[in-house]
């Protein structure tokens, strides 16, 4: 029996075992939403294209199956860009379904016409446009293959109106085989063996953990790695929950806002460990100055990583969970007392753990908002799924939050989207209907998608958004006061609105706290209704994130509080 | 001159490639250089035997460590297949020259001779124009290009450069 090029989309969707998918409709894919009516899946409807990828992001990002987003052409496809491009950035599986006008017009100018394949081509790990019915299937499958394989990252698929319309035979393909696309998984079985001696020899070696490790699910061999070898551990903002922050080991996140011992520990050690982390520059600060004595062990399943922006003097190519696992019987092996000969290491960290602790003024009547972060964590115990918006909220929940499990932080690191943490967190919560998720937001990020509150209260998905209000686009902020001459230059947010009640407009709960005592308490309330939540708390305004590397100067210059 | 050929030439890679035969990848390829800021001095495409896959002869230029990146993240893109820097090896490379020149009563023996030493063809003729075609390396373009320049180029229209590694060296799948 021959099907439509809609019911064939949907039933290649369900074949893929998708059970939610998040989109927005217009003209073009009518005849999928049409199908969508009484399909076995559930649609969310976001109020703006970029909460539904966001959303389908903080899906994938909470579960590890592939997020999916659906959209019209034109306005809808071009308004995915920033989701995609942030899913991209933070190698994040997803497939992005948009609709495109008839292709005998393609190219034409036609009514709601953009060329969203070409200009998704540099942020996309992929993308097709589908001229023909018969192309459909295989292609929907190869996009799912190329998003959750090797490095994982956003596709994207054009689907022309007549070819959702055209009715074909449907046959899903078992695999996809694409000859261009082999990710290597194993890594060189002599490397490894190499990088086991060099780490057995090494008198001071810091282990740099990147989102590679929660990727591949990597977690439970990088604890290994580190008690085996007695080796301290960094995890990049990308890598929080990959810990666990509470393990003595943890040294905390490094980089720009990276914790003192931290940015110590690299700068001092004579070996760096680096898996599954691509040395971002908001990590490594000045490259020249970056672990000046260490020798590198780059671990990364993506080739262009190692050598990019850090020489990498060992490298293994492959799957950190794949490598570790084959890593640490090794380690076990070498006849060492690791903790005696790591013991000197261990006592200079712990010296400077000890100096240079992660502190802030908590004096005073203002709320800090340090203090919201460790309430909330002390409240859900560290096992909460956060997001994050962008700014001082991110980095404080980055310092504050104790991450102790894998995909329980999500948060835009490369592109830094502000906006993000909402709709990932309405995502993450579709995922995980039962457990908590709290976006830790900012007042300026939250009003880049205050649309999806509707989302949120529809399909009642009781997310906790925790807005820092500063009424400054504080991040922005400190820069003006510590490196322009405190000129606040379009960053003051004094006209905020009263987000208690926008959330009770959309038929959500608003909460406000406004003193120090109240913030506890506030906490639990929220966490207590089974409703989407909104939380305003108002903050110390001017609070600053320290500690603080200049653009451009060495991890080890940092401003400190 | 010539030494400054010679460096040039040293710094320059020629890459070959074999890409799905699929609208598109050309684009994406040439994105890559323009997005990441590597250049591309020619590029050439054309179908192989297998008309699925087409073979692409990039030379760009070096400056540092880049092309090694550069190979890397060719090799990321789904739509290419295989990837090799011929430099590494031994290679023969050709280019293709259509040159338009000024063709006076007085210099047409000359330009005759120069097309005749360099194994060149004269492919059309008009009152006042010669049209040759010259094939060869970069050097021996170059050398005619400069033996015809005081004569008069009108014109010149050269196809980019394409090579294969010599002997048993194949690039396939
Ligand atoms: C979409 C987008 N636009 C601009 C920026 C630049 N930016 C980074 S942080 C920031 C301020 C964020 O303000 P807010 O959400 O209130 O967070 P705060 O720093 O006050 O916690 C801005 C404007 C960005 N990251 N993303
Ligand atoms: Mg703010």
């Amino acid at each position: 029996m021959k099907k439509s090029g809609a019911e064939i989309f949907v039933e290649c969707l369900l074949r893929e075992k998708i059970d939610t998918i998040f989109g927005f409709p217009g003209g073009v894919v009518l005849d999928v939403y049409n199908v969508l009516f009484d399909a076995p899946l559930r649609h969310i409807l976001s109020r703006h294209e970029q909460g539904a990828v966001h959303a389908a992001d903080g899906y994938a990002r909470a579960s590890g199956k592939p997020g999916v987003c659906l959209v019209t052409s034109g306005p809808g496809a071009t308004n995915t860009v920033t989701g995609i491009a942030t899913a991209y950035m933070d190698s994040v599986p997803i497939v992005v379904f948009t609709g495109q006008v008839p292709t005998r017009i393609i190219g034409n100018d036609a009514f709601q016409e953009a060329d969203i394949v070409g200009i998704t081509l540099p942020c996309t790990k992929h993308n097709y446009l589908v001229k023909d019915i018969a192309d459909l299937a295989r292609t929907i499958k190869e996009a799912f293959f190329i998003a959750t394989t090797g490095r994982p990252g956003p596709v994207l698929v054009d689907l022309p109106k007549d070819v959702l319309a055209a009715k074909g035979d449907f046959k899903y393909p078992e695999r996809a085989y694409i000859r261009g696309y082999n990710p290597t998984y194993e890594g060189h079985a002599g490397q490894i063996a190499k990088v086991v001696k060099i780490i057995a020899r090494a008198k001071r070696p810091v282990i740099l953990a990147g989102g590679g490790i929660i990727i591949s699910g990597a977690s439970e061999e990088l604890r290994q790695l580190a008690e085996i070898g007695q080796i301290p551990v960094t995890t990049t903002l990308m890598g929080l929950g990959g810990f666990p922050a509470t393990h003595a080991l943890f040294l905390g996140m490094p980089g720009m806002h990276g914790i003192y011992t931290a940015n110590m520990a690299l700068s001092e050690a004579d070996l760096l460990i680096a898996i599954g982390s691509r040395f971002d520059d908001r990590v490594t600060g000045n490259l020249e100055e970056f672990a000046p004595h260490a020798k590198i062990v780059h671990i990364d399943i993506d080739p262009t990583s190692i050598g990019k922006n850090v020489r990498g003097d060992y490298p293994v190519v492959g799957d950190a969970k794949k490598i570790l696992s084959k890593m640490n019987p090794l380690l076990k092996k070498e006849e060492k007392d690791w903790l005696k000969d790591h013991e000197e290491w261990l006592r200079e960290i712990e010296e400077w753990r000890k100096n240079h602790p992660l502190t802030y003024n908590n004096q005073g009547k203002k709320i800090k908002p340090q203090y919201v972060i460790e309430q909330i964590n002390e409240a859900t115990k560290g096992e909460a799924i956060i997001t994050t918006e962008v700014g001082q909220n991110q980095m404080w929940t980055a310092q504050f939050y104790k991450f102790t499990k894998p995909r329980t932080l999500l948060s835009s690191g490369g592109l830094g989207t502000m906006g993000y943490g909402f709709p990932a967190a309405i995502g993450a919560q579709a995922a995980f209907p039962d457990k908590i998720v709290i976006d830790i937001a900012g007042d300026g990020s939250f009003q880049m998608n205050i649309q999806e509150l509707a989302t949120a209260v529809q399909y009642r998905l009781p997310v906790k958004v925790a807005i820092l209000n500063n009424k400054y686009l504080g991040m922005v902020r400190q820069w003006q006061q510590l490196f322009y001459n405190r000129r606040y230059s379009y960053t003051c947010l004094n006209s905020n609105p009263d987000f208690v009640k926008i959330a009770e407009a959309y038929g959500a709960v608003g909460l406000r706290a406004s003193e120090p005592e109240e913030v506890r308490p506030i906490i639990e309330q929220a966490l207590a209704i089974p409703k989407p939540v909104v939380i305003d708390f108002e903050i110390d305004r001017e609070e600053n994130v320290y500690p603080m590397v200049p653009v451009g100067a060495s991890i080890r210059r940092m401003l400190l509080a | 001159m010539a030494d400054k050929i010679f460096e040039n030439a040293k710094s320059r890679h020629t890459i070959s490639l074999l890409v799905e035969n699929r609208f598109g990848a050309l684009t994406r390829i040439a994105g890559l250089f323009s997005g990441r800021g590597f250049n591309i001095d020619s590029l050439t495409v054309a179908p192989t035997v297998d008309p699925s896959i087409s073979r692409m002869t990039i030379v760009t230029r070096d400056n540092g460590q880049i092309i090694e990146q550069v190979i890397k993240q060719l090799r990321k893109l789904i739509d290419v297949i295989k990837v090799v820097d011929l430099c590494e090896e031994d290679y023969v490379e050709r280019e293709m020259a259509l040159i338009k020149v000024e063709s006076e009563p007085e210099n047409r023996a000359e330009v005759l001779r120069i097309v005749d030493i360099f194994r060149g063809k004269i492919v059309d003729v008009s009152a006042t124009t010669y049209t040759l075609e010259i094939t060869g390396d970069e050097e021996k373009l170059g050398a005619l290009i400069n033996l015809l320049k005081p004569i008069g180029i009108i014109e010149i229209a050269r196809t980019g450069k394409v090579a294969l590694g010599r002997g048993n060296k194949v690039l396939k799948l």
